[in-house]
């Protein structure tokens, strides 16, 4: 098996953007080969990640269009669904191309367009992944992190100020980060003063609605030698799965499939949590922070609420969580958010995250889709050439 | 701050009082009686209860039995309200994860409540609407599944 290096990183400024959904891609996929100094004639394999081009906006089979734009024809190419996931799912569909050896240039981009439609339409379009017996009741994504929430709160003792920092840490990230949808620091009584959405959460618990795009350029370890001085290795992945009916689950606030898709990453890479120097976690609620955190193995099991009270988590913490102001801050469009942590951690590891950079040699990015139903978790390697 | 009179006589352009795919009204939110189907979990051979049914259960193995879960009651494991609603649902629409007791076994599930007035570990009751949203308002095939089901009313 090829060890498996990113020679290139991009995004495209995340909000509500002009663009629709080809250019959201050929607008990263380029700056991405730009970054690697890679023609895009070399792109043997190309992936999209993209949860729903079609029913936001009608325009389907964007792989064929992404590499016809980019003139990377006649490339292999494939969609990656895996709803919120999906850029995740996309790190690992072009992780197993380069590492299988059936590719030497891999490129992916993942990303979304949503903006032009209504709150109410866009949460419908996400919450479509639901089961029938969900769907029926008029159960949203966000509806589910307020059961949690809910369930969490009372089961540990947590304070619910606690989320409220959850959000006030990442929006305070996020304004260092030009690519963010939000730049603008909030206060805790301003979230917690907020409207409520999903009783015991409040607005500013919740991700915003986003257009964007991002995307990485990965091959051999072998070759990248030829291309980058610089350039970060995926040493760990792994993917995994729990129950689509979400009240099957044996403990509502355990994501079963963050468990075993870390599990498999750090056995993969030889490493465990301790060896973790910053992390960017699937924040689409202040609630999936704690969660993550804590199966993801950087806390023991209800006690993931600590680390913001305590400062553990902030950029200058033992343990930054989400220094890109996370999806809560940066925005989420959905097929992009999981390439567009893998960005956030490549910058990390090169040294180049500006006003953002913390002191990494490992990190990890956890990307969820639905609620936990999917999940990949990715460890990256820095590498100075 | 019960709102269960206001559910079963709510606008007609609110979910689970519009109208039926056919055009004809809906029924309101019911008691059950007669004519309400059975709200159906499935039991397999290892004596595993699920709701909803599938075609194999947590042992691997294909459901040989069927219980109606309306004719017990459940408790409250977590409930919220959520106030953004997608289209066809009514707005504030409160849900609820409910535990079941079926003779020891213990069975989840989820649905509309009656109302926002809820505590963990309420005793709730199922009550049967023919239409929980409107199926023409959303993104999913309204010949696709059904859109009746049962809420959760607390017990009295």
């Amino acid at each position: 098996m090829e060890d498996v290096a990113i020679v290139g990183a991009s995004m495209t400024r995340f909000g509500q953007r002009d663009a629709w959904i080809r250019q959201l891609l050929a607008e990263a996929g380029q700056a991405c080969l730009e970054d690697a100094g890679v023609s895009a004639d070399a792109v043997e394999h190309l992936y999209v990640s993209n949860m729903a081009s079609g029913e936001f906006e009608g325009q389907t089979g964007v792989p064929n269009a992404l590499a016809h734009d980019l003139q990377a024809v006649p490339a292999y190419t494939a969609r990656i669904d895996q709803t919120s996931s999906s850029g995740g799912a996309g790190i690992y569909a072009a992780w197993q191309s380069v590492a299988s050896g059936a590719s030497d240039m891999t490129l992916l981009v993942g990303g979304e367009k949503m903006t032009h439609r209504s709150t109410a339409e866009a949460t419908d379009v996400i919450a479509s992944l639901t089961h029938p017996c969900e769907y029926k009741h008029g159960l949203t994504l966000p509806s589910f992190a307020g059961l949690t929430a809910r369930l969490y709160l009372d089961t540990y003792d947590a304070p619910r100020e606690s989320l409220g920092k959850v959000a006030v840490k990442n929006h305070k990230n996020g304004v260092d980060n030009p690519h963010a949808q939000f730049r603008k620091e909030v206060d805790l009584e301003t979230v917690l003063d907020s409207p409520v959405v999903a009783d015991p959460l409040r607005l500013y618990d919740f991700c915003p609605i986003t257009d964007g795009s991002a995307a990485l350029l990965l091959c051999p370890v072998s070759v990248a030698e030829e291309y980058a001085d610089d350039y970060v290795t995926v040493t760990g992945i792994g993917g995994a799965t729990d129950t689509h009916v979400v009240h099957e689950r044996a403990d509502p606030t355990t994501m079963r499939g963050v468990v075993e898709s870390s599990d498999r990453a750090y056995e993969m890479a030889g490493l465990s949590p301790d060896d973790v120097d910053v992390a960017e976690l699937h924040d689409m609620f202040t609630i999936l922070e704690f969660l993550q955190f804590e199966d993801l193995g950087f806390a023991e099991k209800g006690e993931g609420w600590k680390a913001v009270e305590e400062g553990r988590t902030d950029r200058d913490g033992e343990l930054p969580i989400n220094t890109s102001g996370g999806l809560k801050s940066k925005g989420h469009p959905l097929g992009a958010s999981g390439v567009a942590q893998a960005y956030e951690v490549v910058q990390q590891l090169r040294g180049e995250a500006g006003k953002r950079q913390v002191d990494a040699d490992v990190g990890l990015a956890c990307n969820v889709g639905g609620f936990g139903n999917c999940v990949t978790t990715a460890i990256f390697e820095g590498v100075d050439a | 701050m019960s709102d269960r009179e206001g559910e079963r006589s709510a606008p007609s352009n609110r979910a689970g009082s519009g109208s039926t795919r056919e055009g004809e009204p809906s029924e309101p939110a019911t008691d059950g009686g007669e004519d309400a189907p059975a709200f159906e979990a499935a039991r397999y051979p290892d004596g595993s209860i699920t709701y909803p049914a599938h075609p194999v259960g947590p042992g691997g193995q294909e459901p040989v039995d069927t219980v109606d879960l309306s004719e017990h009651t459940a408790e409250v494991v977590t409930w919220t309200t959520s106030t953004a609603t997608p289209p066809g649902v009514r707005e504030p629409n409160h849900v609820a994860v409910v535990e079941f007791d079926v003779d020891g076994e213990p069975v989840r599930a989820i649905g509309q409540a009656t109302t926002g007035d809820l505590a963990i570990g309420d005793e709730v009751e199922p009550v049967y609407c023919a239409e929980l949203r409107d199926p023409e308002a959303g993104i999913r095939e309204p010949a696709s599944q059904e859109w009746d089901g049962f809420r959760f009313r607390p017990v009295e």
